[in-house]
């Protein structure tokens, strides 16, 4: 059995192929380069490295978000090409999930974040052991979700790139609860996304589709409208 | 005899996700188009970022449809050719990817599309195309007159300056209150009347095949405002008479002008408004009386869809003109010669 893992949810493109228990090889990008560009050219190159035909792979993992909403599709698009005509599985896991993946073992709770701008973040919580979700990945204010977060009185770890961003706000809200991993442990990697893969269910492929955790902006104005009609 | 090609066509450059097999680049084998018209209505227009959560919803669904439709497996296929540009930057990407993963899952050639090349395209899924021919491309994005001397041969001889002549019709149609898009409605309205009101022909200068139609589209807005603050009625049909009266002769003359100079064996002309029966009307005629052979492809190919990719694609593929996996969405692709 070959597994495929893909994640560009976010800004570093992380890719791994493991054959039966054994990580074949693993990459992780943190270039900032456009996904759609490099994702499926970094795909072939990775393959034919460690000599696996397309025909080869047997599952194929991806990253279903949240993240950059481009960023989560073009993983999306590829990962369900490959896996309805080729006709093997698709598993899809939460990007945030695949982060929380960085702190397992941390005795308390790790908690991955994505930054999304005017303080906000996408976020989520979850065991260090176990990686059982505490509270649900969401688009959130950054402080209202580490104020949540802190009522919980346990250690939290914090990872992913953009935890740097808000650093100073974390220890102004958690104080000495606050721990961040190191900096090779804030990036996503695939085998972590493979392995949590294997551990779920198969999804639809055809009705796979990106966890924004957001609707769009067109979207909440037009509710915010219509709201204003009805008042 | 030499080999049958069979090629798979993918489309997603604006609202349409779209697949289609075609073989030898003239007869389509299955067309499929899921339109989001219905999810873009209440915004009044398209929304980049709801037409991409289309685009990935529907993309393997659409792919498959196609691929069953026509009875075949992917390695059945010689190609896969995608609109690489130009477009919304985030909607040419799905497909894009999409192509790319399917290339690459079975080894295919990848061939990269511009996509007005697969608008004039359409026309061979119907009758072989004549050089040398014109191609008057006319829809919600573009407004082009294109000389082609062969195959792949491309020249640019007029385009819009401001708006693409179905944003026009789109923008007038707002202002009349009218659904959108507003284009066919326009075109319904204009058919009911027997009156219509006198706007301005926006010519440019002389001999130049370009188009505007901002400044007919503000004719309309002044008239609309003028009336409004006389407080007079006014009368929806005759607005929408005179507009596309303007539209139509000005398009006509432009086309028929450069038809004659190029020498033109053929004219063709696609994209959605193309279906504007007044235009179709006006075009058939003009042409008829020169006796210059002209052809609108049927309404599913005039507008956006995925065999006029996979028929500019089979061309592209008989020349060996082969994208990689290293291929992009361009939006403001330029339209070049394969030759
Ligand atoms: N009968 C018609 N008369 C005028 N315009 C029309 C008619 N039918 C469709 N349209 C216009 O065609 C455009 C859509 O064509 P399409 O080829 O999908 O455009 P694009 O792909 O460039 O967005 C819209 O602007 C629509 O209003
Ligand atoms: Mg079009």
């Amino acid at each position: 059995m070959i597994y495929l893992g893909i994640d560009t949810s976010n800004s570093p493109l992380a890719l791994a192929l493991i054959e039966d228990g054994v990580v074949l090889i693993e990459e992780t990008a943190n270039l900032k380069i456009n996904h759609s560009l490099t994702a499926m050219p970094a795909i072939e190159e990775m393959m034919k490295k460690a000599k696996v035909l397309p025909a080869d792979l047997t599952h194929i993992a991806v990253a279903e978000g949240p993240g950059s909403y481009t960023g989560v599709r073009i993983g999306l698009t590829i990962a369900k090409t490959l896996a309805w005509s080729l006709k093997i599985p698709l598993h899809s896991v939460s990007s945030l999930k695949v982060l929380a993946a960085n702190g397992q073992g941390f005795d308390g709770l790790v908690c991955p974040i994505m930054d999304a701008r005017r303080g906000t973040a996408f976020i989520g919580l979850y065991e260090g052991t176990g990686l059982k979700s505490v509270l649900a990945d969401q688009h959130s204010d950054v402080k209202e979700f580490l104020l949540k977060a802190k009522e919980l009185g346990r250690p939290v770890l914090f990872t992913g790139i953009d935890a740097a961003l808000h650093e100073a706000l974390i220890v102004e809200v958690l104080g000495r609860a606050a721990h961040f991993s190191s900096i090779q442990n804030r990036l996503p990697r695939a085998s972590n996304l493979i392995l949590l893969a294997q551990q779920s269910e198969e999804s639809d492929v055809h009705h796979a589709v990106p966890e924004y955790r957001r609707i769009t902006e067109a979207e909440a104005n037009y509710n915010k409208a219509q709201e204003g009609q009805i008042l | 005899m030499s080999k049958d090609i069979y090629v798979l066509g993918i489309e997603t450059s604006c609202d349409e996700t779209a697949a289609s097999i075609v073989k030898n680049g003239t007869e389509i084998i299955s067309n499929i188009v899921a339109s989001q018209i219905e999810s873009h209505k209440r915004f009044g227009g398209v929304v980049p970022e709801i037409a991409s959560r289309h685009h990935v919803e529907q993309i393997t669904l659409v792919i498959e449809e196609a691929m069953q439709l026509a009875g075949m497996e992917p390695d059945q296929l010689d190609a896969v050719a995608v609109t690489e540009g130009p477009g919304l930057v985030g909607a040419l990407l799905i497909g894009v990817n999409a192509a790319k993963a399917f290339a690459f899952a079975h080894q295919l050639p990848l061939v990269g599309v511009h996509h007005i090349a697969g608008h004039i395209y359409a026309n061979r899924l119907e009758q072989e195309m004549e050089f040398p021919l014109l191609a008057l491309v006319i829809s919600g994005g573009h407004t082009e007159l294109i000389y082609m001397k062969e195959h792949g041969d491309f020249t640019v001889i007029g385009e819009t300056r401001d708006d693409a002549a179905g944003e026009a019709y789109d923008k007038v149609a707002r202002t009349l209150n009218l659904p959108y898009p507003g284009g066919p409605h326009i075109d319904r309205l204009a058919h009911t009347s027997d009156e219509a009101v006198m706007f301005p022909r926006i010519w440019l200068e002389e001999g130049s095949y370009d188009f505007s139609f901002s400044g007919l589209k503000s004719s309309v807005l002044n008239y609309m405002h003028n009336a409004a603050q006389r407080g007079e009625q006014v009368v929806p049909e005759r607005v929408a008479a005179g507009f596309q009266n303007s539209v139509v002769e000005v398009v006509t003359g432009k086309t028929m002008r450069a038809a004659e100079e190029y020498k033109a064996r053929q004219v063709i002309a696609a994209g959605g408004v193309a279906a504007n029966k007044g235009l179709r009307n006006s075009l058939d005629a003009a042409f008829k009386q020169k006796g210059i052979p002209f052809h609108i492809p049927s309404l599913p190919l005039c507008t956006d869809n995925a065999a006029m990719i996979a028929a500019a694609g089979t061309v592209m593929y008989e020349k060996g003109l082969y994208g990689n996996m290293a291929m992009n969405g361009r939006p403001g692709m330029p339209l070049t010669s394969w030759i």
